[in-house]
Order: structure tokens, then sequence, then C-alpha cells
């Protein structure tokens, strides 16, 4: 519509704000390239210090495996659990589904630092009882995680399921199929890409989970955020930049690749 | 619906419900004991919320920040989002581009860009300073005015989305009738199109206070302990002056305010609006 496309005065301000939300990331780049040991912009010389630094010193290494060990089974669990869930509303639409909803969004509308607090009460607790799961421990940083993504992964599987046709379902019902066969083979692999994508969201939420990890790790559970935060709270390290640089690099490229798969669900379901 | 259906639907529905009851709920209630039983049984920690002058100019800080932000997000969010939806297809391509990069980018990874580009030595100081303008660097970071800037920038995508959502549903011939009617550009904009989005708005500045309110991750870094928000002080009274009694209070209030918020508000809450 021509009469409604955004005059100046609007691209002005929109390129404004789009330049604001570009700048912090683009801030980075400069600062990982100082040859200085501080938080400095780099004056004449440039330097790979900080890289190297994340080479050399094995602690980056470890807390990226441990990230990436935790995003995998908490990605999993909350997966598998949002997804029957997603299931169970969708296929059965029980009487209280709003109230369902609702109460499984908790730990998204709950602010996060009380969140923090509750897993910490739950972590420690279960510290009092074994040594495997509890307070900075792996898999209890996977559990806590599980609990704070889970709402992400049933928000886009049940915005997936609706865009499903009730009509091909109904029709497996009317030919027999059983609960297990519309579940495997109708439904599931309607909505593959929304689990994909969902599964994919809940990794990188926690790839990306400081708040809660904060609570519950002190010395041996070291995410890669974890890291991050120590080396950000006084005396600024560098190396933050140069980390930054490579995230915001495997960022682009995980956005690239939600993309993709949305673009070929979108093309597949046409 | 027959017996099977309902323990089937059980089935599928209790390993999530189940999960968070043990894994969330029950927590919970141990962190409101907390709240009444340390140091001593009682409600002095509640007594302590309402009446204890730290705790009640940190509480009117981050109300005024909160509402500093959401205005800011909201003004910043309908201009980006007004280009997103009714640009012309390069320009949607470019905002959705600024939209999303930033929202897929870990909270760390911004606040350390903004610390990057507002502390002493960094990008505006330094050029300032090399520029002459300025003799002494400007305190830009550690401090509100960093912890503004950097809630904000964090916020944007999330006020986008539901603003978005409700210029979509625009119907194209209401704006239609009133060009047909001789309305002006800006009248159109102002009387029609920006009254028809105040759902979205409404939605948007929800969730972008109720989100404000629980940071803790971006006030920490570019407030530099100077200028603390409410949820920084629980995690500062359970880290660095443990007083664990004092900060399940502060959450349960926390969690009561949000909860009434909420309930009284929820028809302007659509949960897609999250995720983007």
């Amino acid at each position: 519509m021509q009469s409604s496309r955004p005059g100046p005065v609007l691209l002005i301000i929109a390129t404004a704000v789009a330049l604001f939300l570009l700048m912090p990331l683009l801030a980075v780049v400069p600062v990982s390239f100082t040859p200085q040991r501080f938080l400095s912009m780099p004056a004449g010389t440039l330097s790979l210090r900080h890289y190297q630094a994340l080479i050399d010193n094995p602690a980056w290494g470890q807390s990226v495996l441990l990230s990436l060990r935790i995003g995998l089974l908490s990605s999993a669990i909350a997966t598998v659990l949002a997804t029957l869930f997603g299931l169970g509303i969708w296929m059965f639409q029980p009487r209280f589904s709003a109230l369902l909803i609702g109460f499984v969004l908790l730990p998204l509308i709950v602010p996060p630092v009380v969140s923090a607090m509750t897993l910490y009460f739950l972590m420690t607790t279960l510290s009092a009882f074994n040594s495997f799961i509890g307070y900075d421990t792996w898999i209890g940083v996977a559990l806590a995680h599980a609990v704070m993504i889970t709402p992400f992964a049933v928000v886009l599987i049940l915005v997936a399921l609706f865009q499903v046709d009730r009509r091909i379902d109904l029709a497996a019902r009317g030919l027999g199929a059983d609960l297990t066969t519309r579940a495997f083979r109708i439904i599931i692999p309607n909505i593959k890409f929304g689990i994909a994508t969902a599964a994919l969201l809940s990794f990188v939420l926690s790839w990306e989970e400081i708040g809660v990890t904060l609570f519950i790790t002190s010395v041996n559970a070291i995410t890669l955020p974890r890291l991050m935060w120590m080396g950000l709270r006084d005396n600024i390290d560098p190396a933050i930049a140069a980390i930054s640089v490579l995230l915001i690099i495997v960022t682009a490229v995980i956005l690239a690749l939600r993309i993709f798969i949305e673009r070929r669900g979108t093309s597949e379901t046409k | 619906m027959g017996k099977s259906a309902t323990s089937r639907t059980i089935l599928l529905l209790a390993p999530l419900l189940l999960f968070l009851g043990l894994a969330y709920v029950v927590p919970f209630l141990g962190v409101i004991r907390w709240s009444v039983t340390l140091p001593e049984p009682g409600l002095g920690q509640y007594h302590a919320v309402l009446t204890d002058p730290l705790v009640q100019s940190v509480f009117i800080r981050t109300l005024r920040i909160c509402l500093i932000v959401t205005a800011a997000v909201l003004v910043m969010a309908y201009a980006i989002a007004y280009v997103w939806v009714r640009g012309t297809p390069a320009q949607r391509m470019l905002a959705e581009f600024c939209i999303l990069v930033p929202f897929w980018i870990s909270v760390l990874t911004r606040a350390f860009g903004w610390l990057a580009l507002l502390s002493n030595r960094g990008l505006i100081n330094t050029w300032l300073q090399a520029a002459g303008i300025i003799s002494e660097p400007l305190a830009l970071a550690r401090n509100e005015f960093g912890v503004v800037i950097g809630m904000t920038h964090f916020l944007i995508p999330f006020a986008v989305f539901p603003i978005a959502s409700a210029m979509r549903a625009i119907d194209e011939r209401v704006l239609l009738a009133a060009r047909g009617m001789g309305a002006s550009r800006s009248r159109i904009f102002w009387s029609v199109f920006v009254p028809l989005t105040y759902g979205g708005l409404i939605g948007a500045a929800l969730i972008v206070f109720v989100f404000a309110l629980g940071f803790f991750v971006t006030p920490a870094i570019l407030g530099g302990g100077r200028s603390v928000m409410v949820a920084e002080l629980v995690y500062l009274r359970i880290f660095q002056s443990p007083d664990w009694g004092l900060g399940a209070a502060i959450s349960v209030v926390l969690v009561l305010f949000i909860g009434i918020l909420l309930a009284l508000m929820r028809r302007f809450i659509k949960p897609a609006h999250l995720v983007g």
C-alpha cells in the first residue's frame, strides 16, 4: 500500500533504532583486537593475543564443552516434555487447557531472579541426598535449564500444532488409526519443523543461560556464560571481546539455519 | 470424553506437569518458607521489605528505571516495527535482521558490547577525546544511564513482536476509507493507525515492564553495583551479605505484584509473541 509506506520522519527514527540495535555488537569487534590487557580501543597496532588466550587457557575450551553437554541434555528434556504436553492439549482439548498452558508458562513469566532462587533451593536440597544431581553439578544445571526453557518449547510447539489441519487427524481416526499411530505417523510429521525449531531455540537458550546458572554453580559446573560473567564483573578481560565475536558469528550461523529450516517447513506444507 | 481418553490425556500431560510441579512449584514453596523462617519465624522480613529505607530506595529506583525503559522501548520498537511491517521489501529485510540478530545474542555479549562503547576507555569516550570535544571521559557506564541503555537494548525485540502483530492485523480498507474521506497522511497515522494498535502497545508495555522488573544481569554489569535494582538486591542478599530470608521475602513480593498485574491485564498477553 503506497500511502502507508513509512514516511521520511519515521524512516529516520527507525534507522536510528536499527543502528542502536547493532551498535554494541559491532563495538565488540575492535576491542577484541586490542594489544592491551584491559578493555580499550586498539590504537595503531592490532593484536590476536586475546584470541590466542582463548586457546591457551584450557578453562575456555572446558566451559564450551560443558555448555554443549548441558545444552543438549536440557534441550532434549524440554523438547520431549513440551511435545508430549502439546500433543495432549491438541489431541484431547482438555477442559482447563488455558489454565494448564498458563501453568507451564510460569518459569517464563516469573522474574528470572525468583526462578533462580527457587532452583537454588531445589539444588541445595537435592545435594543433601546425592552428589550427582544438585548444586554445582552438570546434571543439576541441565535440569534447571530444562525448567527455564520448556515454556519456550511449549509455545513453539503449540504454535506449530495450531497450524495443523484437524481434518487429517480425524481422517486417520476414521480409518481406525490408534493413538500412537496418529501421534507418530500423522501429527508429529506435520509439526517436525516446529519441534526442530523448539529444540534449536531450547539449546540456544540453555547455551546462553546465566541468571539461574549464577545461583546454582560455584567451582565445578562453570558454563561458558558463567566464565564470561567472572571476566566481566571487576577487571574486564578483553578475552571476553574475542569470545563474544566468535559467539556473534556462531549465532548468525544458527539464525541462518533456523530461517533455512522454516523456509523448508513452509515450502513443504504448501 | 471417554474414560480411556481421559487417562491418555493425563498420560501425555502428566510428565511436564509433574516435572514443573516437583522442580519448580514445590521448591518455590520452600522459598516462601525461607521468607517466614529466616533468620527467625515470623513476618519480620515482610515488615523489612515494606519499611527498610534501603529496600525502599531500591524499589523506587527499580520502578523509575522500569518506567523510563518501558517508555523508551515502546517508542523505538514502534518505529522499527512499522518499517518491518509496512516498509518496502528491502526495508523489511533490513529491519528484520536488526531485530532478530540482537534477540538471539546472549545478554552477556550485549552487555559487554555496551561496556565496550560506554566505558571510560570505550569507543565513545576514545573518539570524543581524540576529537578534542571532551578532556575527561564521560561517565556513561557503571551508573543508571548505562543500565537504562543496556535494558532498553535488550527489551526492544520483545516489544516489536506484539506491536508488529497488531500492525499486521489492521484492515487495509480502514486506512483506505480514511484516505478516501480526505484525511492527511499524518492524520491517518495518528487518528486511525495508532489507535488500532493500542492492544499490541499495551501487551508490549506489560511484557517489557515485567521483564525489566526481574532483570539482574544487565543492571549488575552496566550498573557496576552503583545502581542496584530489586532483582540484583535479591542476588546480593543471597551471595554477598547472606540474608536469605530478606531475599526470599522480596522474591515473594515480586511474584505477587507481577501475578496481580498480569491477572488484571491478561487479555493483552499472547504467549506466541514471546518467541519471535
